[in-house]
């Protein structure tokens, strides 16, 4: 807690400088995001026809995000039940751990997936969007862990837990330097 | 009986499973194709431009060719079943429980394919084991291995 006085020193000075503060400081957060969402779903075109949208990251250098993925009939893998067909939910995993390992990066460097593990725990309910988490684990010289779940709304109810593995190129930027420097 | 099981009654009638994909509105909406081969099913996926996923190399997104092996195991199961099934009322859709993708090289962008062997299956519990190539079938770009509930 800060023991610095306001000029005029009264409660509602402090009050309106620091709601100004927590409104410069959420509209910095908002830049940050989209900046993010740009980079990762917008610019990557499977993940744009996905129609991925970037609803939450983690802090730089923490490597966490959240991912929403539409749900929509083209995406239908049952046409008897409905039920969304596998692939989508493997490709926007795929997404969302590569972008927790490129947020958990110091520089901008180019990733490639080794391996993904997925693991169907229900079938995804009809007409509801999909919440794709992911976190970065550990990142070595050459190797990054990511660790990931896909839930509808409920974290307590996830539909699908993901393992990836990623190549790190510690010789290659990445194309999504430009979008992400600031970031 | 619903439209997707009277493609799939068609489908056996004519020995022919090319119809399945595109009843299917995932495998239609990304361009995968599914035809035999002697008797190996074989599933294509178009290249198309949304298929990108690192647009300075061009190469396609590591989860198309997720989702194409997925597709791949999936009815190749299903088309086993099919053929199997005394009955349309006897056939089970198998369900797939979970899948682990190799990826072995850069997938480009052209046509992808990929076939799939059932390596074991029970009364409940099939394994498949899944591969993906693109000129040469002997460089596969991505493969993988799955469970699948079938009862």
């Amino acid at each position: 807690m800060s023991d610095s006085r306001d000029a005029d020193g009264s409660d509602d000075a402090r009050a309106s400088r620091d709601a100004r503060d927590d409104e410069r400081h959420d509209g910095e957060q908002a830049a940050r995001l989209r900046r993010i969402d740009d980079a990762f779903t917008k610019a990557i075109p499977y993940n744009a026809w996905l129609g991925l949208q970037t609803v939450e990251a983690g802090a730089k250098g923490e490597g966490r995000i959240v991912l929403r993925l539409p749900f929509r009939a083209e995406l239908v893998g049952n046409p008897v039940t409905g039920v969304l067909h596998g692939g989508p939910i493997t490709a926007a995993m795929d997404a969302a751990c590569g972008a927790s390992v490129f947020l958990a990066l110091r520089e901008p460097l180019r990733i490639a997936t080794l391996d993904l593990r997925i693991d169907y725990l229900r079938g995804a309910t009809p007409g509801v969007d999909l919440f794709c988490r992911a976190e970065c684990v550990r990142i070595t010289k050459q190797v990054a862990f990511a660790r990931g779940t896909t839930d509808q709304g409920d974290l307590d109810d996830p539909l699908a837990v993901v393992a990836a593995t990623f190549m790190v190129f510690r010789d290659q930027g990445s194309v999504l330097a430009e979008g992400m420097k600031r970031s | 009986m619903s439209e997707f099981l009277t493609v799939l009654a068609e489908a056996k009638r004519v020995r022919d499973p090319s119809g399945i994909a595109h009843a299917v509105p995932y495998l239609r909406a990304m361009g995968i194709e599914t035809h035999l081969e002697g008797d190996e099913l074989v599933c294509t996926m178009r290249f198309s431009e949304p298929l990108i996923g690192n647009f300075a190399i061009r190469a396609l997104h590591g989860g198309t060719l997720g989702a194409l092996l997925e597709s791949a195991a999936a009815t190749t199961l299903l088309w086993r079943a099919l053929l199997d099934a005394p009955s349309m009322d006897d056939l089970v859709i198998p369900r797939v429980v979970s899948v682990t993708v190799d990826y072995l090289r850069t997938g480009r962008a052209v046509d992808t394919h990929a076939r799939a062997i059932v390596t074991s299956a029970g009364r409940r519990v099939a394994r498949v084991r899944a591969e993906a190539w693109q000129d040469d079938r002997d460089r596969p770009v991505a493969a993988a291995q799955a469970s699948f509930l079938a009862g």
